[in-house]
């Protein structure tokens, strides 16, 4: 470690306490029980990464189904047991993959992962803080999650399967035991790890929110920030005050599962059981609580990988961000709205018609703060310097498919249209393209991007160049052709289209897609090949900052140690974007102003 | 053994990845970190132009593919959907319009402005009157699309005419039931704990005077063409949906609180059999709302005939009262007797 390359940045290395106190780190302290925000972030992706793995191999297994419904694999059966028998998964199975597969991807991987990663690498990084206001909570956040991951892990594995109502758990298909077997024990393990799920976001949330506000270091005003905090802050904002609901939803759910209450039930038969005495409540309930946690949880997972793709793509393109200042606004105006939308989720739930057009009101102006985001990335890249490293093929990756994503949007947002589209493939190819896959573009440019701090070594660049062009040419075939599928009604969500004289036309697309996921999934493990061979093997990094790039954590030692500066916390003096000004190819944000300096931004 | 196989083949294909990955870093260590990073701005700027351009081609060979399997190639089957189909093509090329630009933008921009020692960047931090302008025109484009939205949203969640033909509809796992009001036109009282499987799957209160003539039937439903006809949607046990694909329409069917859809059939079956030239085609009823393992299966279907049609099927349909209480069929005691005893008689052989 060359704490003194890091010290010729700062005049004085006046006394700190935390900068040259040696702590006397055991293992236990130091990679299990870590309270340093670093190693948080780091085991909160590697957890989301093993996540994202078992998500996506099951998206291949039902993938698998869905392109080969009439085949028959043995080897199936030798993993799967009695949930394929005879080499073939069952509906069942098909469905508790389906349900897992997403449940997985939105919360334990696209938010624990992404912003659970990024939040705790990179607020106390970017704004010049030791550590995070609460180390302590921040640890508990990490454990509550790891809790939460083997309670959902250990629904796999009970006898009548996890739950299988889909990731959105409407009751009364949830609420009742009999409805269906995954309805049974999965369902309360399900409901265990979602709760504790909520209590790790929270706890993350509180410590996000009260460090980017309380610990900024001098002259780190809330418009010198970098968007990525910006982004984060928001991010942490929208959990803390819609995870709440969820629970509050789920707490009624568990009621009404084990305890005999209506909130949710009312004029139920079930087949085989007979007519339940429950009465007087509303299926429909519950979802107004799930969406309204539900909406904003898209843009807890989007907006972190906008912050992240706005650092990116300023700093490669050597260039200032176009419009700080209406990105900032764009991201509190997508916060506010995000609140203000849910319904829209429930067009055809027999919602009030005027209540809906409401709805519709609010949801395409979702569109303006997104369109002006857009312009504005298309505006950094122009008569800027791009240099492509793999961070910022995603970051460019990330704008196509949020354009391709966000546009379809337009179209499922106009009632009139969505009562025609709702839950057909058409939505399904929407969220994962702009949802899903761009968010996981952000996560992977933020990977490649902060990488060498992380590990202080490279990942191999032609690895990260070979995943790029992969995942985003699969991504593409992958989905794309989705939207035609929608376009002829295909319903989501179904095991098997060969009943039906509508939906069958499509077997050989169903057949290509398939394949293609494979290919991409195959890809992502090239990724972790790189990414965990990088962290003992790869290049080592030599200089403080490889990127040439103007935020604090590029003043850091190259391998940080806990506190992050081992002098005093440098002084910021100007916003992190001046890219290119005055014949400068970049001015860090620690550089006090000159005097003949042109007005800053 | 196909499988270790193929995982020995992917496992190869890996390893000669990541040699080559790994070659290609010392040669790029040997360069010069600028020299390699000129060579990968050169490949990755000529990709994204590459990307961009085949992109293009596979949007076009995808339509040309995928298009006519599409209901949009198949027309619309009720005056809704073809509403819908409308304002579908109008939202194409708007949405298609802005896709176009800015994918071009932000491809061509890549390549046009990767990275060149002589060029010097732009100080471009902002500009209030660009921001405007795509404020501005986003708004405007979404107004346009936001009340032509509303004003079919309007019309389709609306009153249906006052002539539209009246059908419950009750969905169960994993199957629909559906029921005409009978002669008095009016639906009896029904209430879910009288449900009984067999004779009464909806839960008819028998002793309403309106509910003797009602007709209930299983997984198929006659309506007329060119008659509005107005579904009240209701369920048994979980959420269903009742996904009408050829008329465009959705509406979910929930448990205890009654939903209502509307829509005018412009196509009887057999007109469609033969505009599509399918000559198994049917309007069939998707469950879209997930409901349990069978969810795939729950299939209905809806038969549009004409009128003249519709009253033969009718006059032969029997009120439910009469298979429930098989004695009070003033019609036919002495049959429905007959039928009743060898029903029992095949039940005791079994």
């Amino acid at each position: 470690m060359s704490h003194e390359a890091a010290l010729h940045n700062h005049e004085g290395h006046g006394h700190d306490d935390h900068g040259h106190h040696e702590h006397h780190d055991t293992f236990l302290t130091k990679y299990v029980f870590s309270q340093d925000h670093k190693m948080i972030a780091k085991q909160f992706l590697i957890t989301g990464m093993v996540w994202a793995v078992l998500g996506g191999l099951m998206s291949v297994l039902f993938r698998l189904q869905l392109g080969y419904p009439d085949a028959s694999f043995p080897w199936l059966e030798s993993i799967l047991g009695k949930w394929a028998k005879g080499g073939q998964i069952t509906p069942e199975a098909y469905y508790a993959l389906v349900t897992t597969h997403g449940t997985v991807l939105v919360f334990f991987v696209l938010t624990a992962g992404l912003s659970g990663t990024f939040a705790n690498f990179l607020i106390p990084l970017q704004i010049g803080a030791r550590d995070m206001a609460s180390p302590f909570l921040n640890m508990l956040s990490y454990w509550f999650f790891f809790t939460a991951s083997i309670v959902m892990l250990s629904s796999l594995f009970v006898e009548t399967g996890p739950f299988s109502g889909g990731w959105t758990a409407y009751p009364p298909l949830s609420a009742l035991h009999d409805a269906s077997p995954g309805s049974k024990t999965g369902m309360d393990l399900w409901i265990i790890a979602m709760a504790l799920f909520v209590v790790s976001s929270l706890l993350g949330g509180l410590n996000y929110i009260a460090t980017i506000l309380n610990m900024r270091t001098k002259g780190m005003s809330m418009t010198r920030l970098p968007l990525t905090i910006w982004a984060l802050f928001f991010t942490a904002v929208l959990g803390v005050l819609s995870f709440p609901v969820l629970l509050s939803g789920m707490i009624l759910l568990i009621f009404d599962r084990n305890f005999g209450t209506s909130f949710y039930l009312s004029d139920i038969y079930v087949n085989g059981v007979g007519a339940l005495s429950n009465e007087g409540g509303s299926a429909i309930l519950f979802q107004h609580l799930f969406w309204f946690l539900g909406h904003p949880e898209v843009y807890i997972i989007l907006l972190p990988a906008m912050g992240m793709v706005s650092e990116i793509m300023s700093v490669n393109s050597r260039k200032p961000i176009f419009g700080y200042m209406a990105m900032l606004g764009s991201l509190f105006a997508i916060a506010i709205l995000a609140f203000l939308v849910w319904a829209h989720h429930m067009f055809v739930t027999g919602l009030n018609p005027f209540l809906g057009s409401v709805f519709v009101l609010l949801t395409l102006l979702i569109a303006v703060p997104s369109a002006i985001k857009v312009f504005n990335w298309l505006t950094t890249l122009w008569r800027g310097n791009v240099r492509f490293t793999p961070a910022m093929l995603f970051a460019i990756g990330f704008v196509s498919l949020f354009i391709s994503g966000g546009l379809t949007g337009i179209w499922l947002g106009n009632a009139a249209l969505d009562i025609y589209l709702h839950d057909s493939y058409f939505v399904v190819a929407h969220f994962h393209i702009v949802m899903g896959v761009a968010s996981m573009f952000g996560m992977f440019a933020g990977v490649y991007h902060w990488f060498p701090k992380m590990y202080g070594r490279y990942l191999n660049n032609s690895l990260g160049y070979i995943h790029f062009w992969i995942t985003m040419a699969g991504a593409y075939l992958i989905f794309w052709p989705m939207h035609y599928q929608g376009l002829a009604g295909m319903p989501r969500r179904y095991f098997d289209f060969s009943i039906w004289e509508s939906f069958k036309q499509f077997a050989e697309l169903n057949r290509f897609i398939s394949t293609i996921a494979m290919i991409v999934f195959a890809t992502q493990i090239l990724f972790l090949i790189n990414f965990f061979y990088s962290i003992f093997k790869g290049r080592k990094v030599t200089v403080l900052n490889p990127w040439e790039a103007n935020t604090l954590e590029w003043t850091t030692p190259i391998r940080p140690g806990h506190g992050n500066w081992p002098g005093e916390i440098p002084e910021v003096h100007r916003w992190p974007y001046d890219y290119g000004k005055d014949g400068h190819d970049f001015i860090p944000q620690t550089t006090p102003v000159g005097e003949n300096e042109t007005g800053t931004h | 053994m196909s499988l270790y196989l193929s995982v020995a083949i992917i496992v190869l294909i890996f390893v000669v990845i990541f040699q080559i990955a790994k070659a290609s870093e010392y040669v790029s260590i040997l360069k010069g970190e600028e020299a390699s990073r000129q060579q990968n701005n050169k490949i990755n700027g000529f990709l994204m132009v590459a990307f961009l351009v085949l992109g293009f081609v596979g949007i076009y060979v995808c339509n040309k593919v995928y298009y006519g399997k599409t209901q949009m190639a198949q027309g619309a089957a009720s005056i809704q959907g073809e509403k819908v189909d409308e304002m579908l093509f109008v939202t194409l090329i708007i949405t298609g319009i802005v896709f176009v630009i800015t994918q071009v933008l932000l491809f061509w921009f890549a390549y046009k402005y990767q990275e060149d020692k002589n060029r010097k960047v732009f100080f471009f931090a902002h500009s209030t009157k660009l921001e405007l302008i795509w404020t501005a025109i986003p708004a405007i484009a979404l107004t346009v699309l936001v009340v032509f939205g509303l004003r079919n949203w309007f019309f389709f969640t609306g009153e249906p005419p006052k002539n539209a033909m009246v059908v419950e509809v009750t969905g169960k796992q994993f199957g629909w039931i559906f029921r005409y009001p009978g002669k008095d036109a009016i639906f009896g009282k029904k209430y879910y704990k009288n449900i009984d499987p067999a004779t009464n799957s909806v839960g008819i209160i028998w002793d309403d005077k309106y509910a003797q003539d009602d007709i209930l039937m299983e997984q198929t439903m006659y309506v007329v063409k060119g008659t509005p006809i107005k579904l009240i949607l209701g369920s048994r046990d979980v959420i269903h949906d009742v996904g009408l694909t050829h008329f465009r329409l959705k509406m979910d069917a929930v448990p205890g609180i009654p939903t209502t859809m509307w829509f005018t059939p412009i196509y009887t079956t057999k007109e469609m059999r033969e505009k599509t030239g399918n000559p198994n085609f049917s309007y069939e009823i998707s469950c879209d709302q997930m409901c349990g393992n069978g969810h795939y299966s729950m299939k209905g279907i809806i038969e549009v005939v004409d009128q003249e049609e519709y009253d033969l099927w009718m006059a032969k349909q029997k009120p439910q009262y009469f298979t429930a209480f098989p004695e009070k069929d003033p019609s036919s005691v002495p049959v429905a007797a007959k039928v009743d005893s060898t029903t029992k008689a095949t039940t005791a052989k079994m």
